[in-house]
């Protein structure tokens, strides 16, 4: 018996079956191009694809593009497409569909039009053929062609129409395994096989089934009862993970999270308040406990961050000064900051539970080292308005960091990133000549050896002034019947698409 | 009859109309605005971006610009356009709409029927063990908050017994069709059903019972009883149909509030209906979208006092109709 199970398992995928999984909260649409929060991208990642795709390790690896090359001074870029790829209405994807989607993205892709400022020209000298032309070399620009950071658009439906307006955003299609069939708005989202391919005997699963369940609790009780078989990272409270792991027939991965490496820390205001004084910053990340915070809100997952770079991105170094917890420490440097009790407004993040009881923690480990903490209770809007009109003085936050520092971290710490009205920006208000330079020279520089002497820096420069006090580097656990296998292969997890993925029977 | 119906209409008109206005203003009122949710929600955004999206929304528009043409638009009957959801107000609406008031309308249905049947019995038993159970049971369903109800009866329905599923409007993928479908559909509504229905059906218990009692100490009844009728006679024709009139009133404003009063069970049971689409609209500051659920719900509370006085008058000739 034992023999046979492994012959069985050695036989390799299986083709046919049906996926449910949850999606939270309902996307607003599938259109890709258009919109790119998280839902979207976890549901129209199997519908659209990029030229590349990432290895945890998030090394480049074949996507619509076969292969790749670069030239010496690192400014051209030449990429072959994968001959045959057909869109799933059937006309066929070229090289003028990559050159219309580049046009596309940079009119209503607010981060593609940042990863595309160095590009000079991209032209395509055949029907398979595309060269991308940098004005200087640019480090992160292989990091740049994943599915949700630049998918391709087909253009013979969007070539001279109004994009925002367009009927076939409704219906997305794209050149990936799986086609768009049904959308019952507010209950469920329906993907099927896409027969023609262009990667033979892919995808194996028939059918993927989007739930939308709007309440985490009810998406914990579909699991247990057998009505969803995979909860995409994030989906259900922290404190039912635990639970959820220990039940029959049950796998949960930390994996597929490596190209975002969600990096939380709290905006702390550098313009004015207790908060503008550095000695004062650096209390804070004293007093605050996170192995505690890790362990009992987040239940052991995820990593205590030790800067501004997450520990899965380019260029990371944890050779920078250190913030234990020690009370005592933080007691003293308040002192030395001359700090007299002033009132400091916290906002935590309001994206459930586990967030709210992070806040209620720091505020109890901040006001036993005599900090005055007020906090204040928002929704997402409004907690968007007060972080972007910078009205706080300390507030909860996580971001992505796309995999490289000039993609992901850059943007928190230099001044040019200073703006109103966006709370993704250097919200804190941080300005410092020499981290503006550094970040500045370190994408451009070439090659990467200087990009990593540059980046650690800049690292240590950070971690000593504490414009924000980092956190934890977060892990959105993905829980699914171990039956599914295959789901994540690559370092943007569940958003890849279900391409790899089959059911042993 | 019929100049009642239309002067009733008429005044409906102008008080949806200052609801309109009110409203705007309000949903305005909350900090925060859809082009930043939006923003946020991709997980960047820099100025152009954010700008792009306030004028795709009107929002770069003055205040009074933007209610004008508003106004203009629901005076043509046109509710405008989600840019969030990127369909016009009036089909989402709609597409949600009849799963919304298959819910409330059972839930109203099964609160009316047995909150009638109950409290005319625990009146009829007044005072023995039988008015006690119902009363405190009545009064336990009426205290516990709704989620909390519908959470205890997932766990002992769906997950402890797995006699019925747990969330949802009906199994998708199965591909059922005709009474199977039904059928379907009618196991994925007895959950959150229920759990409105108990809390409604409370009320009308308390006050089924209270009215009876009242009613039955009126001379009428002693002539009743006077005259010989049997009890049963005496406590359906003469007590119940006279008790009945306030719990018509009740019921007539409860049903103006179904429709946005099961957002909470809708959501736990992820029922696709018009409650959720509103406290989404509601967190993603979705203005068009959200008025559009107002004035829908405001049309509903309107018609449905217009049919209560209707039914008033059935139950009680005795009341004429003035406008």
């Amino acid at each position: 018996m034992c023999m046979l199970s492994t012959a069985a398992a050695a036989e390799g995928p299986k083709a046919g079956g049906v996926i449910n999984a949850v999606i939270q909260p309902e996307p607003p649409s599938l259109m890709m191009g258009l919109v790119q929060n998280g839902p979207t991208q976890m549901v129209a990642g199997n519908v659209y694809e990029g030229l590349l795709r990432y290895s945890p390790k998030l090394d480049p690896l074949p996507g619509l593009a076969e292969s790749w090359s670069v030239s010496e001074d690192g400014k051209v870029y030449t990429f072959k497409l994968v001959k045959g790829v057909t869109w799933h209405d059937g006309k066929p994807f070229t090289s003028a569909d990559v050159l219309f989607s580049i046009e596309f993205l940079k009119q209503t892709h607010a981060r593609a039009r940042g990863n595309l400022a160095q590009l000079e020209k991209v032209e395509a000298p055949d029907e398979s053929t595309v060269v991308f032309t940098l004005k200087q070399p640019f480090g992160p620009f292989i990091g740049i062609f994943e599915v949700g950071s630049l998918p391709m658009i087909p253009k013979h439906l969007y070539e001279g129409t109004d994009f925002k307006t367009n009927p076939a955003n409704n219906t997305p299609v794209g050149t990936g395994p799986f086609m768009f069939r049904e959308w019952q708005k507010g209950s469920f989202i329906r993907l099927v096989k896409n027969p023609s391919y262009h990667v033979k005997g892919k995808p194996n699963i028939d059918e993927i089934y989007w739930h939308v369940i709007p309440d985490a609790a009810a998406r914990s009780v579909a699991y247990e009862t057998g009505k969803v078989d995979v909860l995409p990272g994030g989906s259900v409270e922290n404190f039912d993970v635990p639970r959820l792991s220990k039940l029959k027939n049950t796998c949960v991965t930390g994996a597929g999270w490596e190209f975002f490496s969600p990096h939380s820390w709290l905006w702390l205001n550098n313009r004015s308040g207790p908060t503008a004084n550095k000695k004062f910053r650096q209390a804070l990340m004293f007093a605050i406990d996170r192995n505690m915070a890790k362990d009992v809100v987040w239940n052991g997952l995820g990593k205590i961050a030790t800067g501004p770079s997450g520990s899965a991105i380019k260029y990371y170094t944890n050779a920078v000064p250190k913030y234990d917890h020690d009370p005592a420490k933080a007691k003293a440097l308040l002192k030395e900051a001359g700090y007299k009790g002033e009132k400091v407004r916290m906002l935590p993040l309001p994206y459930g539970e586990t967030w709210q009881r992070w806040a209620e923690m720091v505020r109890q480990n901040l006001q036993d080292v005599g900090i005055n903490v007020e906090m204040i209770a928002t929704d997402v809007p409004g907690w968007n308005q007060k972080v972007s009109e910078w009205d706080y003085d300390i507030a909860f936050t996580y971001l992505y960091q796309y995999g490289d520092p000039a993609l992901g971290v850059g943007r928190n710490y230099v001044s040019s990133q200073i703006a109103k009205g966006s709370p993704f920006n250097n919200v804190e208000g941080y300005s410092n000549p020499e981290i503006d330079k550094l970040f500045a020279d370190g994408a451009v520089a070439f090659p990467d050896a200087a990009r990593e002497e540059i980046y650690a820096k800049a690292q240590k420069i950070l971690v000593e002034d504490v414009p924000v006090a980092w956190m934890l580097e977060l892990q959105f656990p993905t829980i699914t019947r171990c039956s599914v296998k295959n789901l994540i292969t690559t370092g943007i997890g569940v958003n890849d698409g279900f391409r790899d993925a089959w059911i042993e029977k | 009859m019929i100049s009642f119906i239309a002067q009733r209409i008429a005044k409906a008109i102008v008080v949806l109309l200052a609801l309109v206005v009110m409203n705007f203003f309000l949903i305005r009122m909350a900090p925060g605005d859809p082009a930043v949710v939006m923003a946020g929600e991709a997980g960047a955004g820099d100025q152009l971006f954010i700008a792009q999206l306030r004028e795709k929304f009107g929002l770069d528009q003055p205040l009074p610009v933007q209610l004008f043409l508003y106004v203009k638009g629901i005076v043509s009957l046109d509710l405008g356009f989600s840019f969030r959801q990127q369909m016009p107000v009036s089909k989402l609406i709609l597409d949600r709409l009849p799963a919304t008031l298959l819910l409330t309308g059972t839930a109203f249905a099964i609160s009316l029927a047995f909150g009638i049947l109950f409290g005319a019995l625990a009146a009829r038993f007044a005072g023995t063990w039988a008015d006690t159970a119902i009363t405190i049971a009545a009064l336990i369903f009426y205290a516990t908050p709704l989620f909390w109800v519908a959470l205890m009866a997932i766990l002992l329905f769906s997950v402890t017994m797995d006699w019925l599923p747990s969330f949802g409007y009906e199994t998708v993928g199965a591909g059922y069709t005709g009474l199977a479908h039904v059928l379907d559909v009618a196991a994925h509504l007895i959950l959150p059903a229920t759990t409105i229905g108990l809390f409604f059906m409370a009320t009308y218990v308390r006050m089924t019972r209270a009215s009876m009692l009242e009613v039955s100490r009126l001379d009428f009844v002693k002539t009743a009883r006077a005259k010989g009728l049997s009890d049963a006679v005496i406590q359906r024709r003469h007590v119940l149909r006279n008790a009945l009139l306030p719990v018509v009133t009740l019921a007539g404003l409860q049903a103006g509030t179904l429709v946005g009063g099961a957002v909470l069970t809708e959501t736990v049971f992820a029922w696709p209906g018009i409650g959720r689409l509103m406290y989404e609209a509601l967190l993603q500051r979705d203005y068009n979208l959200l008025l559009g659920v107002f004035v829908v719900c405001s049309a509903m509370v309107l018609a449905f006092n217009l049919i209560t006085d209707l039914v008033y008058r059935s139950v009680d000739p005795r009341i004429e109709f003035a406008a």
